[in-house]
């Protein structure tokens, strides 16, 4: 750790490329921290967008008429608005009406913060494309499959659960990858409400180092580094779960 | 395979909102309702929406001229050409848009001196340099994506008339490519108009800066939704319609291929 430390004081003081994060424990630290609350928002926004995904998709199949209109409403609205003006939206409109709490020092603080109507608005927005994205995957499922798990005695529910929705999600899976590659990056529009992610603590640290050209590229190069890996893991999964049958190879 | 999006999910969404703010409006003891507030900075707010306009615009056209020829780079024979245009794609669409803004805002000079005079590079200009490069990234893969789904048969036939490799792009391949990338370039420009109010981060005086500015003016919490919901409303309605006819021509694509 010394080691580091010590070389990257020196390549500061000989080549002016001043990277406090590998040196300075203070900088470091929050960069850390940083680094942790973007991986915290993309986690938690893709399990959620998912689950909406797929809750947003069985509602749009439902016999029941204003259910279907307000997924279909819901998905018109969010997928051509500006992600970051429904977050102010959420934030600064929203949380303006809901109820606050005292804090320690008994001053009201808003009861939702900011990281929870960050995660809000990021799986409101991702979750909108993927109920299309389900969507399409589920109409790419041959009736007759439905049918059989019909003819085995399933109920609507079941046949939905074990026998459609793992092949729609099979058959989405490329069109999932995109999104939530779409997601991870959307998450630096969390820097607008001050929640004090990757972008938001790069910020920060380049104020105060003035230490710009650095920064940003440390930030371009991490934010690469993650969406790489999720979309190879997310290759692999696919690999994994290949159906037979379809698709070429 | 998409279903056609009925009005109905449209009128439900604006109704959602207009109930929001008439309840807000109901729920206000201030002197003029939201409405009256909203329709007072409406002008203000209007401009800003212009800018937003005239940026997506320009990082459109120029994206897309810079992307056309990255996209053919991918496509090139020499490997020395496509394996740094891939290596560019891929880089620029896989960075968030904002952090390009930030680096854009940051590295471009704020000043240029060109022969002895000297020009001041607005902000905004900086800005849309800023969301033309993930615009052209986005261009170029949809160029290669085109170029390649073009059958083979065309390129050989293209050479049996004795066409060189350029002649053959621009009056054979490029023109079949053109009604295969109209659909994902409007889905691209929708992106890009939704991605403009990023540029209120860097300090731009585009809508959502105005509708910041408006509400700081009037320093009343009951505005703020119908505020920002008036803002959704405003981009829904560019937006929406791109949307639609971005269906419809995939549709009639769809239709064209099956015969």
């Amino acid at each position: 750790m010394d080691l580091i430390e010590s070389l990257f004081r020196g390549l500061n003081e000989s080549a002016g490329i001043n990277l406090t994060i590998l040196y300075d424990p203070f900088d470091r630290a929050r960069f850390w921290a940083g680094f942790l609350m973007t991986v915290y928002l993309a986690a938690t926004s893709v399990v959620a967008s998912v689950m909406l995904g797929v809750l947003g998709a069985a509602a749009q199949k439902s016999p029941v008429a204003p259910l279907r209109w307000l997924t279909d409403g819901y998905v018109a609205f969010f997928r051509n608005t500006p992600p970051l003006v429904q977050m102010y939206f959420f934030f600064f409109g929203l949380g303006s009406i809901t109820p606050t709490v005292p804090d320690d020092l008994g001053f009201p603080t808003p009861l939702i913060g900011n990281v929870a109507w960050a995660i809000v608005a990021l799986a409101l927005f991702a979750g909108a494309f993927n109920v299309e994205i389900f969507r399409s995957g589920i109409e790419a499922v041959p009736q007759g499959t439905a049918e059989a798990a019909t003819a085995l005695g399933l109920s609507r529910l079941q046949s939905y659960r074990l026998v459609v929705l793992p092949l729609a999600f099979r058959i989405c899976l490329p069109a999932l990858n995109n999104n939530l590659v779409n997601l991870v990056k959307t998450t630096t529009l969390a820097y607008a409400i001050g929640v004090p992610e990757m972008l938001y603590v790069s910020n920060q640290i380049w104020s105060d180092a003035l230490n710009v050209p650095e920064m940003m590229t440390t930030l371009l190069i991490l934010y690469i580094g993650l969406v790489t890996l999720l979309v190879w893991a997310m290759h692999r999964w696919e690999r994994a779960m290949r159906l037979p049958g379809f698709g070429e190879r | 395979m998409t279903r056609a999006p009925d009005g109905k999910a449209a009128g439900f969404a604006l109704l959602l909102v207009v109930a929001g703010s008439a309840w807000a409006q109901a729920a206000a003891p201030a002197a003029d309702g939201a409405l009256t507030a909203l329709i007072r900075w409406a002008p203000l707010i209007g401009q800003g929406f212009v800018l937003n306009v005239l940026i997506s615009v320009i990082a459109m056209a120029v994206g897309t001229l810079l992307g056309l020829f990255l996209g053919l780079g991918q496509v090139a024979p020499s490997r020395w050409v496509a394996r740094p245009a891939v290596a560019a794609t891929q880089f620029f669409r896989n960075a968030p848009w904002l952090v390009l803004l930030f680096y854009c805002i940051f590295i471009l000079p704020f000043r240029i001196t060109l022969f002895g005079t000297t020009v001041d590079v607005p902000n905004w200009l900086r800005a849309t340099a800023g969301l033309t490069l993930p615009v052209m990234a986005n261009v170029s893969e949809i160029v290669r994506g085109a170029v390649q789904s073009v059958p083979s048969g065309q390129w050989e036939g293209a050479a049996s008339l004795a066409l060189s490799r350029r002649k053959t792009l621009w009056l054979v391949i490029l023109p079949q490519c053109l009604k295969r990338m109209l659909p994902p370039w409007m889905n691209l420009y929708a992106i890009l108009l939704m991605s403009t109010p990023l540029a209120s981060i860097v300090g731009v005086e585009e809508a959502l800066t105005m509708t910041r500015n408006a509400l700081g003016a009037e320093r009343r919490s009951e505005l703020l939704i119908p505020f920002y919901g008036a803002l959704l409303v405003a981009f829904f309605c560019a937006c929406w319609p791109i949307a639609l006819a971005t269906r419809r021509l995939e549709a009639y694509a769809a239709r064209e291929r099956t015969g």
